[in-house]
Order: C-alpha cells, then structure tokens, then sequence
C-alpha cells in the first residue's frame, strides 16, 4: 500500500517535472524576447493536471479534455508531444496546432484535447455539448474567474441535470488577473455546484488528497472539483506576482527525496536538450 | 396544391434524424406549434433536444455536438437572439477547422418574421454575424432551394447559417431569375422581400417598365454570375437591392460589391435605421411592394 501510494507520487511527481521545466525554458524565452506574444504560464499550477492524469491513466479511460489559456501543463500532464509543443511556441508549422494556436490556443487529438477560442469559459459549454453528443467522459479545466462566467454557470446546471459523466476542475489560483476572489464574489465553487446538486469538493493541489477523492466517484456522477493552486508567474509573460509564493512542486519533491531529485535533474536536462532541438 | 415549405423543412429534419442519428437543438421546440409546423413531432429519445433557456450556453453546447461529427441542427426562434446564441458559434465551430483542422459542421436555423413584435424578435439579424469567417449564409424561401442547401450542408465542413422567414413556411412555389432582354432597371431581393418584389415587379411591367429580377439565396459566399453581370451592365439604371435586415448591414456589403464588377448604380432598401417598437404604428418593416415600386421610379425620374 505505502508503495503503491509512492509509486502513485513519483509518476505524478514526474508528469509534474515536465510541465515545470517546460515552463522554465519557456520563461527564459520570453525573457529573451524569443517568443513575442501572449504566454500564459502554468508553473505552480501543475498539480491538478498531473494527478488527474495519472488517474485517468491507471484506469485507462481517455476522456475528452477542454482546457483554456495556461494550458501548457494540461497538455503536457495527459501526454501531449513535447517537440510539437515546442514547435507550436515557435510558431511553426508543424507545431501541435500548425502555429496557429500560440499558447492560448493548443490542441493535441492524440490525447483527445481541443483548442480554446478565447473566450474565457467557452470550454464549459463546448465541453458540455460534445460530452453530451458523445457520451464520452470529459474534463473540463476552467479557472476561478472562468467559473463566473454565465454560462459556465447555465453549463453546470444542464451537466447536472443530463446525469454527463463530467468533471469539471477548477485551477483556483485567487487571480482574475490580479482582481482577488474575494473582491469579486461571496460564493465558494463548491457550494454553487452543490446548489445544482452536483458532486463537488474544495481542496488544496495535494496529490494525495486529489486522488482520494476523485478516483471512486470519477465519471459516474456530474463532479465539479475546486482546487487551491498557487500560480508562480504572471498572469502573462514572464514575471512573478511575489516571492515566495507556495510551491508543490518543491514540496513534493522534497517529501519524496532521492528518486524525485534524480528524475527532477533527468526531466530539466531533457527539456533543455529539447528546446535546443527543435 | 403544391407541398408547403414547412413540410418539405419537417421532412428533411425527420430524415436528418433517422438517417444520420443527429440532433436538433433548441429552446421550447416540443410544443407551441413545434416551430410553426416545421419540426416533426419527436423529442430527446429521437434526438429533439431541448436546451435549458441559457442562450449564451446554448450556443456552445450545439459547438461541442458539431465537434464530435453530429451535424446537429440549432433552431434559433428569433434572429435577434443571434447575438447571445451565436457567440461561441461563430468564434469556435467557424474557426475550428481553419485553427485546429476539426471541421464542425452545424445547421442553424433563423427564423425571421415581422410585425408588431420588436427589434429583437422582429425582422433578420445576419449583419451581426456576416462578417465572421468560416460561416455560410443561405436565405432560401421555396422548397428546391431549401433542399439544395440541406443537401450542401451534408457535403459541406463548414457551419452553414439558413436565414429562415415565417412568411415563406406557407410558400408552395419556385421562383425564377428573370435577366432576358434590356431591363430598366433589375430588382435583387432577399429573404421576404423576394415575395414583395415579385408583386412589385408584376406592377410596374404593366405600367411599361422593363423589370428584370434576380433571386439571392447565397449569401456567404456571395457570387455573382456572368450573366448577372452582364444583365446588370445592359440595365438602363442598374439595380434595386432590398431585405428584411437593416439597410446598413449586409444588404451595403453586397451591394458594393455588384457596384464593384458592374460599374452601375445599386440602390438598397432594407428596414429603416430606427427601432421597432412593440405595436403596428411603430413598427419597422421590411419594404412592400408598394415601396419598392416607389423607389424605382425614384431611381428612373433621377435619370
């Protein structure tokens, strides 16, 4: 059991590494004024995209994924080609969205995740159609801000109300840009979704705690998960919001010890090779 | 008697149903005369699908269906509800094979009448979509029109908008482009206004004028024939446009463009640039025949 439970870690561990040193390269590139246009980093925020992928992977489900902006660690987290993704920050062709999708807007059918179109929540509804149409199970990954948008809002109800086998996350990360949660609302994601007698959870990005939740209930009932992330870079760009700001990823690789420090060395060394490549 | 609009639309949408397993979306289709007589009498398990009255959401919610191949059918009961309805359509489902190389074909029906009921709910509203890449426009008044466009929309990747008038469901004839000889002057009517300018044309042949006619069912993309321009060009004073949208709108958009390949005048008449109120003395209809006449001898008097 407590291996099973260190070897659940170490592969959530390493989906995270991924996306966290993707991001390093991609900041430095920003910062050299490589890439030029609207980059929305996800560092800080890889947490819940490695664990539920990590679930989804043990159960061998594929579902349907519909992210929005900082989507790098979604697509990373589920699998997405890493040069294509390179590519595409590149704006090449042969990127995973043919260089039309910048950062914003990326897609990988290989692992069934389709592009956003800007409008922050859109995937809500969009995801809601196709879930329903297909009747595949689905992920939708929206953030605090996009939870208030009305029609996301008219999208948990309909989920509810058709019984779709949807989990809708929540990546609360406090910031509509830099608008605060509470200077914009009164109402906590778990309680409006309880109030459209959904399933809904309000946790912190622990792995432990994300799994133990999600792996029984997943896709048999409408399921809206809140989850606590701490973003480290800005909203867009490169550049950081504060210091010292709460970081999982150094947290867990400190809990899970030797192992993690080497695949953390591995992982960084490979990215940077990679970025070099493409 | 000839089969009514409305029952050739009901049929293609059984058939649609059954043979292609799709969906039809929309607000309050079971009941309230099931679309004025134009949707079969079917319902979730047959694929009829109610959609909660969040029209924003709704809009995407027929986006996800497109996506996954479906083909669904999205009946818009009031054009000015493209507005809130088509946001997610024209700026994923229209876009997405142009950025992500997933085609997401859909049929939207938009339904137009007139009269006493506002600006929302009165009159077409394709100008607030028109210019959205990745859409195509049909405004089809008989049934052989209708039938091509259902049967282009099958071959067709793309998110095909029908512009739909409540006045033409009753309709049981064809129209017919009338370019022979030298015209005075060429009338080219959308959507309603096609019946109007019918009557119109009718009139003013009596009266000695030389009236040629062209009907436009393709709105987006709009392609002008040779022999449009050629009729155009032999024409004394060029054309009449008119429609049921406001005349600052797509009707402005075309009409510059037959004035672009023809070097001849084009005139519009759509609805007035003012809003409709909620009664018949502040209405804001689309132009009658009695206007259209009006205004060609306007146009020819000018000369």
């Amino acid at each position: 059991m407590i291996n099973n439970k260190r070897n659940f870690s170490l592969n959530v561990f390493e989906r995270a590494s991924i996306c966290r040193h993707f991001e390093n390269e991609v900041y430095k590139r920003i910062v050299k004024k490589e890439i030029e246009f609207p980059v929305y980093l996800s560092a800080g925020q890889e947490y819940a995209p490695a664990t539920i992928a990590e679930i989804v992977s043990k159960k061998k489900i594929k579902p349907l994924i519909f992210g929005q902006h900082r989507g790098h660690s979604i697509y990373l987290s589920f699998g997405g080609d890493i040069n294509k993704l390179i590519k595409e920050l590149k704006g090449k062709k042969d990127g995973c969205t043919y260089g039309m999708g910048g950062s914003l807007s990326i897609h990988s059918m290989k692992i069934n995740m389709y592009g956003h179109d800007g409008f922050m929540g859109s995937n809500a509804c969009i995801g809601t159609g196709a879930c329903f149409s297909s009747k595949k199970p689905t992920i939708i990954f929206i953030g605090d801000a996009a939870l208030e948008e009305d029609y996301v809002l008219a999208s948990l109800s309909w989920v509810s109300k058709k019984k779709l086998p949807i989990l809708f996350v929540v990546d609360d990360n406090n910031y509509a840009v830099l608008t605060k949660k509470d200077e914009r609302r009164d109402w906590e994601a778990k309680e409006l979704a309880k109030a459209f007698k959904m399933q809904s959870f309000d946790m912190m990005d622990d792995p432990m705690k994300i799994s133990k939740y999600l792996k029984k209930s997943l896709f048999k009932k409408p399921t809206l998960v809140n989850i606590h992330t701490q973003r480290i870079f800005w909203h867009a760009g490169a550049g950081k919001d504060k210091e010292n700001v709460f970081d999982r990823y150094l947290q867990q690789k400190k809990l899970l010890g030797r192992k993690a420090d080497l695949l953390d060395e591995k992982i960084k060394k490979r990215m940077k090779l990679l970025w070099e490549k493409n | 008697m000839g089969k009514e609009l409305r029952q050739t639309i009901k049929t293609i949408t059984s058939h649609h149903l059954k043979k292609n397993k799709s969906q039809v979306f929309g607000q309050n289709l079971t009941g309230v005369g099931w679309v004025a007589g134009t949707l079969p009498k079917l319902f979730e398990k047959d694929g009829v699908i109610e959609l909660p009255m969040a029209d924003v959401a709704g809009g995407g919610i027929v986006t996800g269906s497109a996506l996954m191949g479906k083909r669904p059918i999205y009946i818009i009961r009031y054009q000015g509800y493209n507005w809130f309805n088509c946001i997610f359509i024209v700026n994923y489902a229209c876009k997405s094979n142009a950025i992500w190389k997933i085609p997401c074909p859909m049929m939207i029906r938009g339904i137009s009448s007139e009269g006493s009921i506002g600006p929302v709910a009165g009159s077409a509203h394709i100008s607030t979509i028109y210019k959205m890449p990745g859409l195509k426009i049909f405004s089809p008044m008989t049934n052989k029109e209708y039938s091509n466009v259902y049967k282009n929309f099958m071959k067709s990747k793309d998110v095909f908008y029908i512009s739909e008038h409540r006045s033409s469901y009753s309709n049981t004839k064809e129209f017919k482009n009338d370019l022979t000889g030298n015209k005075d002057i060429i009338l080219m009517p959308i959507s309603v206004t096609r019946f109007a300018a019918e009557k119109a044309k009718l009139i003013l042949e009596k009266k000695g004028f030389s009236v040629g006619i062209i009907h436009l069912v393709n709105l987006k993309p709009f392609l002008i024939k040779s022999e449009w321009i050629k009729a155009i060009k032999k024409s004394k004073f060029g054309v009449l446009m008119t429609d049921n949208d406001y005349v600052d709108g797509v009707l402005r958009i075309l009409a510059h463009q037959i004035n672009e390949k023809t070097n001849k005048p084009v005139s519009v008449l759509g609805l007035d640039d003012k809003t409709a109120g909620h009664h018949k003395k502040v209405d804001n209809l689309p132009p009658n025949e009695l206007k259209i006449i009006e205004r060609v001898k306007i146009i020819i008097k000018k000369k």
